[in-house]
Parts: structure tokens; sequence; C-alpha cells
């Protein structure tokens, strides 16, 4: 059924339908809609969870680790600030291999305090072992909850994930969703089977503590456990499409990309901005593709490389920067084609709530054409 | 009807010999039974009883981080709820996890009114990174952060009365125990653990390694602490005091020359006015506790 939702309301909802047991969040922007829809749902007995108004995300966090090794499933939400206090427990559920989820509204992080968007949060957790995913629009913010809970509870996956839309440009914005309905979602996300649990009549410990001679093959085995998690969400994604008319099986999706020479690659809400640019590039003759990157984590860095091998170039937008060095996904993408010749020029841009507009992108495809890149974008020179 | 002779932190741990916490962890467990799940702190007791890929635990238990115990406690209670299960959850925490670094987790924990026991084995300061000062170490004590010097009597500052900031938080029993009265804190913990919501035990347990004396003499230790007056066991019923243990008071020192902790109170020149101060402390537990024991004849 089609609705105009509010994207807060229908990741809200979408997270209804996963049926969580214990949901766990401290409230902060532009995150909030969603903690407070699902409270709302709680407060009329529309979803039947265990609602947990906590002190702080480093607390939410944690208290989705003990809720998920109990057995039950769980869910967090929150962005930037919140997402930062939680960086120790980050690392601690995904070592832990508790498949919890939890949407980031993407948001950048003080300081300078700002409230809105970028991905500075998500991406500076990308080394923590939690799956990410990324959404462009609010449509795909939905579904990705389902799939991120089909994938991430998998006996062979056993991590936990984020799922990432930009704060405001999608969390604030009404857009049509098709919503599914409690059984459609039943028949595609089954109920939470934990691999191992906390449990008086077969006790085990979690969390213990790794010499020297064990803790290298526990960070392989999540390694190992991330990159195989591709398969799954192949799998799942095309099952999902199969259901419900959406395939989400792909990790990287092209836009007019076949016949391109200049490919952009980028990820989040930016694509349907550079969607549109391309459109109008097209029409004045220019061969300009885009590469959307839905999974972050696990890097799909073979499918990146197979779908730009027949490029001449490529632009990276990075809503975040490793400063010192460069934005991530630039990084990473000049991994991915490591020797194939092809250049790839890495632009940052839009950080903590920069306007980014079509005649933003099409500047970019002229620099890159002159060479020009590895930089920031769109700077006020003039306040420097 | 929890079988007390089961032992649930079994043998094989790498406490020292002589550990106050790791007897601390024997006889909570033994009282708390089999159907408990644990949930520890980072700290001595988490690193000495699970070594991967061993555990001295027989009952489930988990651990996450230094000072989010209670947070994951929730999420355990919470879960078990929704799941209609109906074991018990306790927390075994360091003092530093619980007067320090997890305060924020637990004042959280405690206002959203949780059904599980929080157990503090109090060793009095940070043992497992080589004996650092806490919030719990008494006052003068002499540890790594704040050694006695030339112009030190080492921690200048008193321990915080975590017991009373709990029961602030309308938590329905709040009780102090020690390691020498294990007949005391078994009952404690069962009186904790039958009491519907959040509930706090703190536990003295010396540490030989940290406070410097023998292993052999940890129990001889741990009472004298009651005996002078610097660790008062009571109970709280609803933020009142019902009930605490009366003793016939020694004098301080007597408890002080046992660590080599203390030790700069003796040696080179004995510090009259310090351990004057001490005794002040051990006065005013004794009257706040009206633990003294009046004898006959005055
Ligand atoms: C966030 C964080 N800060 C510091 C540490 C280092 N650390 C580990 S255990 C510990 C002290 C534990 O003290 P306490 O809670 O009293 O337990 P004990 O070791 O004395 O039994 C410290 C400082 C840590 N693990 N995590
Ligand atoms: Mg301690």
């Amino acid at each position: 059924m089609m609705q105009i939702t509010e994207g807060s309301h229908a990741v809200a909802d979408a997270v209804r339908l996963c049926r969580p047991q214990v949901i766990a969040a401290y409230p902060i922007t532009p995150q909030t809609h969603i903690v407070e829809a699902l409270a709302d749902m709680v407060a009329d007995c529309e979803l039947d969870a265990e609602y947990l108004t906590v002190d702080n995300e480093l607390s939410a966090l944690s208290a989705c680790i003990g809720a998920s090794a109990a057995g039950s499933r769980t869910y967090s939400a929150t962005t930037s600030q919140g997402l930062a206090l939680m960086f120790e427990v980050c690392f601690n559920a995904a070592g832990m291999r508790l498949p919890i989820v939890m949407s980031i509204a993407n948001r950048a992080l003080g300081a300078p305090l700002s409230i809105w968007n970028d991905q500075q949060d998500s991406i500076s957790l990308r080394d923590s072992g939690w799956l990410q995913f990324y959404a462009e629009d609010n449509q795909e913010a939905t579904d990705l909850h389902y799939l991120a809970y089909r994938v991430a509870e998998d006996h062979s996956v056993l991590l936990p994930a984020f799922v990432c839309f930009d704060g405001f440009i999608l969390s604030h914005t009404y857009e049509p969703i098709d919503t599914l309905s409690q059984e459609d979602i039943d028949r595609f996300l089954p109920k939470f089977s934990p691999y191992e649990r906390l449990d008086a009549a077969d006790p085990i410990s979690f969390g213990m503590y790794a010499t020297p001679e064990y803790y290298l093959e526990f960070r392989y085995e999540m390694d190992r456990a991330l990159k195989e998690s591709k398969a799954i969400i192949e799998k799942r994604g095309k099952e999902f499409g199969q259901m419900f008319g959406r395939d989400y099986s792909a990790m990287v999706e092209g836009y007019r990309l076949e016949d391109a020479d200049t490919a952009i690659v980028a990820m989040g809400s930016i694509c349907g901005t550079t969607k549109d640019a391309i459109d109008e590039m097209r029409e004045e003759g220019k061969k300009v593709g885009l590469l959307k990157i839905r999974v972050f984590r696990p890097f799909p860095t073979e499918d990146l490389a197979r779908a730009l091998a027949h490029v001449q170039r490529v632009a990276v937008l990075d809503k975040n920067i490793s400063l010192g060095a460069k934005g991530a996904v630039a990084l990473e993408v000049k991994d991915a084609l490591y020797g194939s010749g092809i250049p790839v020029k890495g632009y940052v841009i839009g950080l903590g709530g920069r306007d980014v507009r079509k005649k933003d992108i099409k500047a970019i495809v002229g620099l890159i054409g002159k060479g020009q890149g590895d930089m920031f974008y769109g700077l006020r020179t003039e306040v420097l | 009807m929890v079988d007390k002779t089961l032992e649930l932190f079994d043998c094989g741990h790498r406490a020292c010999g002589g550990c106050g916490a790791a007897l601390a962890a024997r006889l909570v467990t033994k009282a708390a039974g089999t159907n408990t799940i644990v949930v520890s702190a980072t700290g001595c007791m988490e690193v000495f009883s699970t070594p991967y890929p061993e555990t001295a635990w027989k009952v489930p238990w988990i651990h996450s981080l230094f000072e989010n115990a209670s947070a994951v406690a929730s999420g355990v209670e919470a879960s078990l709820k929704k799941q209609g299960r109906t074991e018990k959850v306790v927390i075994m925490a360091g003092d530093g996890a619980t007067f320090d670094i997890g305060m924020i987790c637990i004042s959280g924990a405690f206002e959203r009114g949780h059904d599980f026991t929080y157990i503090c084995y109090d060793n009095e300061a940070y043992m497992n990174t080589g004996i650092q000062r806490s919030g719990a170490t008494p006052y003068d004590a002499s540890t790594t952060t704040s050694p006695a010097g030339k112009c030190s009597f080492g921690n200048k500052r008193p321990k915080k009365d975590i017991p009373q900031i709990i029961a602030a938080h309308g938590a329905p029993y709040v009780a102090t125990a020690s390691i020498a009265y294990p007949a005391d804190l078994m009952q404690k913990v069962e009186k904790a653990i039958n009491t519907v919501g959040p509930c706090y035990i703190q536990v003295h347990a010396p540490c030989c390694t940290g406070w410097g004396f023998e292993g052999e003499q940890t129990i001889a230790v741990a009472k004298l602490a009651i005996e002078t007056g610097l660790w008062v066991n009571y109970e709280m019923v609803d933020g009142k005091v019902v009930k605490a243990k009366k003793v016939v008071r020694k004098p301080v020192e007597e408890y002080l020359k046992t660590q080599k902790r203390f030790r700069h109170l003796f040696k080179p020149t004995r510090q009259d006015a310090e351990i004057a101060t001490i005794q002040a402390i051990a006065d005013r537990n004794a009257e706040k506790y009206a633990i003294d024991i009046k004898l006959k004849k005055e």
C-alpha cells in the first residue's frame, strides 16, 4: 500500500514489523522522530516490546547487548554524538557476535556542533565489525531494515548492522512509501533464533577475555563472517525482490553506467540528486553514469571493480573525511581499482549539512574532466 | 529452594591465593543458585575467572565492558521478561566499576527499576590495573595513584557513600556485607534476589596483593574492619537502616597495622593526627549506625 510518510515514521513502522522484543534508545536530533514513534506504538499496544528509556547511548547499546545475548531481537537508533558515545560498545557488540540492528540518521560530528547531515558518524565506525547499509531514499531506508535483520541473524553471519540514511534529508522528508504488512514481513523475516543465549538450563560464558593465543583468530573469524555476509545479502536481497518487487541483491547499483566514460561513485541520498544531474548531462551528450554503493561493510571491492572496469575516470563523492588523508569511500575505490589504470579522484562534499545541488555534481564532472580532484568541493574561501 | 552445597563459581580460576573477591563470587553464586544469570564488569574478577576458552562460572555469565554492567543487566532482565523466563539477574562488579565509571549506567538502571541484584565487591581500589585509587579507597590508603610520599599521606578523601546514593534512587533493599561473615552475606543475597526491583549489596572483599598482607589473613583483616567500625554491615529497606551489626569496638590502629597500604602512618614515625582522623571516621560510623555494644557496667 502506498502512503506518503515522513522518513522517520516509515522507518519506525518497518521496525515495528520486524517485531523487536527489546528496544533501548536515547533521543538525539535527527533520530528523535523514530524513537518517539516507537514509544507511541508501545503506548498504544501496537508494538509488544520492552522499551527501555535509558540514561545515555552507551547504556542503550549496552542494554541491547544484554537483551540480545539473553535471546531477544533488539533494536536501537542513534546518530552523531550518540554513536560516538557508543564507540566502545559498538566494537563490543560485534565482537560478541550479537545481531543487533541500529538505525543511523546520519549527522555530522562536533566540534563545531552541527545537527545537520553528513556521514562522518557511521563511517567513523567502519572498522567496528558492523554491517553498514546506506539508503538512497525512504523506501530503501525501510526495506533495508528487514534485510538487515535477515542477514545479521543468519547463523553464518551473527554480526550487528547499521541501517544508515541521511539525517533530515531523508529522516524528515515525506515521500511515498510502499508499506508492507505484518504477514508480508513475517514471511520474509522468521522469528529470532539465537545461535547461543544466556540460559540457566545450559550455562555458557559470553564476553570472556582472550590472550594473544586467541585474539587474532577471533578477529579473523569476524572478518571472514563479514566478508561472507555478502553472499547472504545477495541471497536475501533477491528473495526480498521476488516477494515484494524491490531487489536488493546488488551491493552496488549502476545508473546509466553501461556506456559511461565518467563514473560518479556515491552513497546515500546524494545518489538521487546525482541521477537527476546525470539525466541533464546526458541531454547535453555527456556520458556520465553513477555507481551507488548500498553496502559499505562488507565493502564490495570486486563488484565495484567489475562495474567500473570500462570507464575512463571515476569521481568519488564523500560525505566524510578521514582528516589528514582522504574521504573513506575514495580510499576504498582507489583500492578496488588499483592496477586498473583508471584515474580516481575524491571530492569531500556536503559536510555538516551543506546543500549539494545538481550544479555541484555537474561542476565535479567538469573538475574530473580536467584531472582536478582529491579536494574539498564547495569551500567558501572568503571565510577561511 | 536453592541447593547451597553446589559450587557455581568453581576451582581453576586465576585469583591470587586469599582473594576476597573470589570468595565473594563463590558465596554469592552459592546463595543465588542455578537459576541465575551473572553480569560482570571488567576488573579482576572478570579477568581471573574467564581466560578463554576456560571459565569458572557454572551459571550463565556475560561480561561486556568496565562501565556498563548495569545497562547490560537491564537488557538481560528486559529480554527475560519479554520471553516469560524466570532466571534472576545478578551483577558482580568491582568498586571502580561501581563507584566511578559505572555511575551513570547504575543511576539509570536503578531509576528504571529493573528486577536485579547488584553486588559490588569492594576491594577499595582498581586492582586489575595495578592498585590505583578509586572512589572507594579509604582515607590515607596508599595506592599507585595516591601514593604516600614526603608531602602525602596517601588517598586524600574518604570513601564515597554509594549505598546511600543507591537507596536515594528508591531501591527497595540495600545492604553491606563482608566475606568475613559468609552466612550473613548469603542471607542478604537471598533476600535481595527475592525482593522485586533493583537491590544493591556492597561486599567488603580485602585484596591481599593490593592492601599488602599475607593471603591467609584475608578473613582476619575483613573481621578487623568490622570490629574497628571502619566497615559497617547493615541493611536498608526502602531507604531506612533496619539493622546493623553491633560490635565491641577496637581502636582503628589494630586494622591499619595489618596492611602495607597504611604502613606510612606508623613508619618511619607514627602519625598521630592522621590516625586520629581515621579513628574519627570509625566513630562517626559507629554513631550513625549505632553499632557500639555498651558494656553493662558503664
Ligand atoms: C573504559 C575503560 N577505562 C579503563 C579501563 C581499565 N580498567 C580495567 S579494569 C579497571 C579497574 C577495575 O577496578 P574495580 O572495578 O575496582 O575492579 P577490581 O579490578 O579492583 O576487582 C580499569 C581501570 C577499561 N577496561 N575500560
Ligand atoms: Mg576494586
